[in-house]
C-alpha cells in the first residue's frame, strides 16, 4: 500500500513540470552559483539581494521565484535526492517550511545572530523567520471617508450587521483553496474559534467574495469594487503603491507571518548560505526589508496594537497540524458550508 | 631504583583510586537513573498526546475522521527541539491521516499502548500506538495512532540531570580527599615525631624512645625498638666493663712481673736470681688465672644477654664440676664431697654460664676455705639451690659484705684474688633471676646460687 503511493507520488513528481518556478533573476556574475528559491516577488526583494550580492562578488546568484505549493513539492522531492536542492529556501508558507524541517531536510546552523531572534522566530536552528508581516484589514478610504474605520474583528462585525446592504458582495478575502497563505491565516484564525466562527457566519450573510491573489485583491479595494479586505498580507498593501488603500491592525489580535529561510541539507553552498542568512537578520538587511515593507513596524505607539494583541505565527511543530489531511478538509468543508461557494477542492 | 613512595602518598593514592572508582560508578548510575527519568517523563508526554488524537477521532459518513487538536502538539512542544510525527491509521492498517503518507513508521507489536524505538528519518526517535476502539452502528473496529518524536529533548534532560547530580558530588569528593589527607597527615604525625627523633639522636644514645600517647600499633614496634636497644645498651655496657676491668686487673700483675723480670736479670747471685725467677713465674701463672676468669666473666656475661635459656638441672652441673678434677691442680689432696639428691633440681638458665658460675664457687671455696669441701644441688620450696661449702669460719664481715662486688681485693687477699670468681657468681644469678646467699652454720662456710624452679615438663 505505502509502496504503491510512494510509487504515484513519484509519477506525479517526474510528470510535474521541471521548471515550475514563475520568475528568474540573476545577480552578479561571479565563479560560484548560488540558488534562492523564494515565495516573494523578484522586484519586492530586490534591494535585499542586490545588496548581499554587491557584498559577494564571488557569487553568481540566481533567484527563482516560486508559488507555494510547488516549491513545497519541489523541495520535498529535493530532499528525497530527486532533484537539485536550492541552496536557500525562503517561503512565506511557514507550515510547509516546518513540514520540511520536521521531516529532517534542513541543515542545522547557530550563530549569535540567529540564536538572537526570538522563540517563535525560529526552530531547531535549522528554521528561522526573516520578516514581520501582519495580516490586516484593507479598506477604501473613500468609502470610509467620515465613517469610522473598524479597527478589531468586533468592529468589523459590528459594522457588517449595522448595514448589511452595504457590504454585501463589498468584502474580500483569500480564497484558502487556492492561497496557501489564506489557508494559514484562516487556520490561525480557527483556533481563535469564537471570532472565526462568528465571521464566516458574517461573511456567509453578505455573500463575501473569496478569491485567489493578493494583487487583485489590493486592486479591488483600490477600485472599490471591494470595501473591505480581511486578511490581506500588510506587506502587499504597503508595497502595491495604491494610495486609496488604508489598512487598518485588527486590535483584538493580529496575526504576524514571519517568512521562514531553511537551507535544505543537501544543499551545495551551504555556507554561502548561512551567511546570507546572517546577513538577512543584520540590522542593514533589516531596514532594507522595512523599506520595502516586508518588515513592518510593529512597535507598540506608532501603531495602536497592544503587545498582547500580537500573535506572531511561531514556527512550531504545532503548524503540522495546519498541513494534516483530515483537518485541511474539516476547514474547507466549514469555510464551503459557511461561504456557500464552492471553494474548487 | 626509585625512591620508595611515602606513606602518606600511598594512602591518598589508594583513597584517591576508591574516590576515582567510586565516581565512576556513581556517574554511570546517575546516568542511567537520568535517562530513566527523562524517559519516563517524556513518554508522559508522548502517551498524552497519542491520547489526545485519539480522542479527537469521531466517526463521520461511516468514516473515521480525526480533528487533529493542536494541543496534543504543544504537549509534544514540551521538547521544543525535536522533529515530531504522527499517523492515524484504520482498522485494515490503511491511513486515515498522517504527517506524511510517503513514510511510514510501522509498530512491531500490537497492543493496547506501547512505546518503541526506531530511527524516524534517520534519527533515533521514540515511538507510541494507542488504539481505540469503535462499535458505532456504521463503523466499528479498533483505530490505531502513533506519535512519535526524536530524542533531544531526552538527552538534554538526561544530561542535565546527571550533571546537576554530579556536581555536587565532585564537590564532595574534592572535599572527602581534603579531610582524607588532613585525616592521614594527622594519624601520621606520631610516626613522623619518631623518625624526627631518630634522625636527631645521638650515635651513642640508646636510651628509649618516649611511647606516651602513641597509637597502639606503634607502641607494639617502638617497645620493641626500646627493648633492642636496651639489650645493646647492655652489651656495649658490658664490653666496656669488659675492657675496664681487664686493663684494671692486668695493670698491677704486669708490673709486678716487670719489677721481677728487671730484678732476675739484674740479680748476680744466683740463689737470689733464682728466686726472682721463681717468683716470676708464680706471677705469670697468676696473670693466667686472672686472664681466664676475665675472659670466662665476659663470656658469661655476653651468655646471659644472648644464649637461649633451657631447661638445667643443677645436679647435673654439680657433677660435672666434681668430676672435671680441676680442683686436684689447683689444691691437691683437698677432699671433695658430693652432696645431690634423687629429685631433679630444675631451673631455665644457660648451661655454661651455671657450670662457670659452679667452678668459680669452688675455686674460691678451695682457695679461701678449709677441707673438707663438699658441693651440692637441692630443691627448697620454690628454689633450687646450687651451692659449696667448706668447712671453715668463712671470711670477716667486712670481706663478706663486700663479697660478689668487683675489684673487691682487698690488701691480704694477695696475688690470686681478684673477687672476679664471686662477681661471676653474682652476675650468673642476677641474669636468671636469682641471688647469692652466704650462710654459716656449725659445720662451716655455704655460698649458694639461688635461682628460681622450673616444674619438669612431662
Amino acid at each position: 500500500m505505502t509502496r504503491l503511493v510512494q510509487v504515484f507520488a513519484l509519477l506525479l513528481w517526474v510528470a510535474a513540470p521541471g521548471s515550475a518556478q514563475e520568475a528568474v533573476a540573476r545577480f552578479g556574475n561571479g565563479a560560484t552559483p548560488f540558488l534562492i528559491r523564494s515565495t516573494t516577488d523578484i522586484e519586492i526583494i530586490r534591494p535585499v539581494i542586490e545588496r548581499f550580492a554587491g557584498q559577494r562578488a564571488d557569487l553568481t546568484i540566481n533567484y527563482e521565484q516560486w508559488g507555494s505549493n510547488a516549491l513545497f513539492a519541489r523541495s520535498r522531492s529535493d530532499c528525497r535526492g530527486q532533484g537539485t536542492p536550492a541552496d536557500a529556501i525562503l517561503s512565506s508558507a511557514v507550515q510547509q517550511m516546518v513540514w520540511l524541517v520536521n521531516a529532517a531536510c534542513a541543515a542545522s546552523y547557530r550563530s549569535a545572530a540567529t540564536l538572537a531572534l526570538p522563540q517563535t522566530r525560529r526552530w531547531r536552528d535549522e528554521l528561522w523567520g526573516i520578516t514581520t508581516e501582519p495580516a490586516v484589514i484593507a479598506y477604501n478610504k473613500a468609502a470610509f471617508a467620515g465613517r469610522e474605520v473598524p479597527r478589531s474583528r468586533f468592529a468589523l462585525l459590528d459594522v457588517l450587521r449595522a448595514d448589511p446592504e452595504r457590504f454585501r458582495a463589498k468584502i474580500a478575502t483569500y480564497d484558502i483553496a487556492a492561497s496557501g497563505l489564506g489557508y494559514l491565516f484562516a487556520f490561525s484564525d480557527s483556533l481563535e474559534a469564537t471570532t472565526f466562527g462568528a465571521l464566516l457566519e458574517s461573511f456567509a450573510r453578505i455573500e463575501a467574495v473569496a478569491t485567489c491573489c493578493s494583487a487583485e485583491i489590493i486592486a479591488g479595494v483600490a477600485e472599490g469594487r471591494y470595501l473591505v479586505a480581511y486578511n490581506v498580507l500588510g506587506s502587499y498593501v504597503a508595497s502595491a503603491g495604491r494610495p486609496e488603500v488604508g489598512m487598518v491592525l485588527p486590535e483584538d489580535y493580529t496575526l504576524v507571518l514571519s517568512r521562514a529561510f531553511m537551507i535544505p541539507q543537501n544543499a551545495v553552498q551551504e555556507a554561502t548560505a548561512t551567511a546570507f542568512l546572517d546577513f538577512l537578520i543584520t540590522a542593514e538587511a533589516q531596514e532594507l526589508l522595512r523599506q520595502i515593507g516586508l518588515v513592518a513596524s510593529m512597535e507598540f505607539g506608532e501603531t495602536s496594537l497592544t503587545p498582547s494583541a500580537r500573535r506572531t505565527i511561531a514556527l512550531s511543530p504545532s503548524l503540522l497540524v495546519a498541513l494534516d489531511g483530515n483537518r485541511r478538509a474539516q476547514l474547507y468543508d466549514a469555510w464551503q458550508d459557511a461561504l456557500g461557494f464552492d471553494t474548487g477542492r | 631504583m626509585a625512591e620508595p613512595r611515602a606513606l602518606a602518598t600511598r594512602v591518598l593514592l589508594a583513597v584517591l583510586t576508591i574516590l576515582l572508582l567510586g565516581s565512576v560508578l556513581v556517574a554511570g548510575s546517575t546516568w542511567w537513573n537520568g535517562r530513566l527519568a527523562a524517559r519516563q517523563a517524556y513518554d508522559r508526554i508522548l502517551l498524552g498526546a497519542a491520547n489526545d488524537i485519539a480522542e479527537s477521532i469521531r466517526v463521520q459518513d461511516g468514516a473515521p475522521l480525526v480533528a487533529l487538536p493542536v494541543s496534543a502538539f504543544e504537549l509534544l512542544a514540551q521538547a521544543p527541539e525535536d522533529r515530531v510525527y504522527y499517523a492515524v491509521h484504520g482498522p485494515g492498517g490503511e491511513l486515515i491521516t498522517g504527517l506524511d503518507p510517503q513514510s511510514q513508521i510501522v509498530p512491531p507489536e500490537q497492543g493496547h499502548a506501547v512505546f518503541f524505538d526506531a530511527a524516524l528519518d534517520g534519527e533515533a526517535a521514540r515511538f507510541v500506538t494507542v488504539q481505540r476502539r469503535f462499535a458505532e452502528r456504521d463503523f466499528s473496529g479498533s483505530v490505531e495512532v502513533i506519535v512519535g518524536q526524536t530524542l533531544r529533548a531526552r538527552t538534554g534532560m538526561a544530561q542535565s540531570l546527571t550533571l546537576d547530580a554530579l556536581r555536587p558530588m565532585a564537590l564532595a569528593g574534592a572535599a572527602l580527599l581534603l579531610i582524607a589527607w588532613a585525616v592521614v597527615r594527622r594519624a601520621l604525625r606520631p610516626l613522623e615525631a619518631i623518625t624526627e627523633n631518630l634522625a636527631r639522636r645521638d650515635p651513642y644514645d640508646l636510651t628509649a624512645i618516649p611511647a606516651e600517647d602513641l597509637p597502639r600499633e606503634l607502641q607494639v614496634m617502638l617497645s620493641a625498638m626500646n627493648r633492642f636497644m636496651g639489650r645493646l645498651d647492655g652489651q656495649v655496657d658490658a664490653m666496656r666493663t669488659l675492657i675496664s676491668d681487664t686493663a684494671h686487673q692486668l695493670r698491677t700483675p704486669v708490673a709486678a712481673i716487670r719489677i721481677q723480670a728487671e730484678t732476675a736479670v739484674v740479680e748476680t747471685e744466683p740463689p737470689l736470681r733464682e728466686r726472682a725467677l721463681d717468683r716470676l713465674l708464680r706471677r705469670t701463672r697468676s696473670l693466667g688465672t686472672l686472664l681466664d676468669q676475665l675472659l670466662s666473666r665476659a663470656l658469661v656475661v655476653h651468655r646471659t644477654d644472648s644464649a637461649p635459656r633451657v631447661e638445667v638441672d643443677l645436679r647435673e652441673v654439680a657433677l660435672e664440676i666434681v668430676e672435671r678434677d680441676d680442683h686436684a691442680l689447683l689444691a691437691p689432696g683437698v677432699e671433695l664431697k658430693l652432696e645431690i639428691g634423687e629429685h631433679p633440681v630444675l631451673v631455665q638458665a644457660d648451661a655454661f654460664s651455671l657450670g662457670e658460675a659452679a667452678r668459680n664457687l669452688l675455686v674460691n671455696a678451695l682457695k679461701h676455705g678449709q677441707a673438707p669441701v663438699s658441693v651440692g644441688a637441692e630443691r627448697r620450696g620454690p628454689e633450687a639451690i646450687l651451692w659449696v661449702r667448706d668447712s671453715g669460719p668463712g671470711p670477716s664481715d667486712a670481706v663478706r659484705a663486700r663479697m660478689g662486688v668487683r675489684f673487691n681485693r682487698s690488701a691480704g687477699s694477695g696475688e690470686s684474688g681478684s673477687g672476679i670468681g664471686l662477681s661471676i657468681v653474682s652476675a650468673v644469678a642476677t641474669a636468671f633471676g636469682g641471688r647469692m646467699d652466704l650462710s654459716q652454720d656449725a659445720g662451716g662456710f655455704r655460698i649458694a646460687l639461688v635461682l628460681p624452679v622450673t616444674e619438669a615438663r612431662s
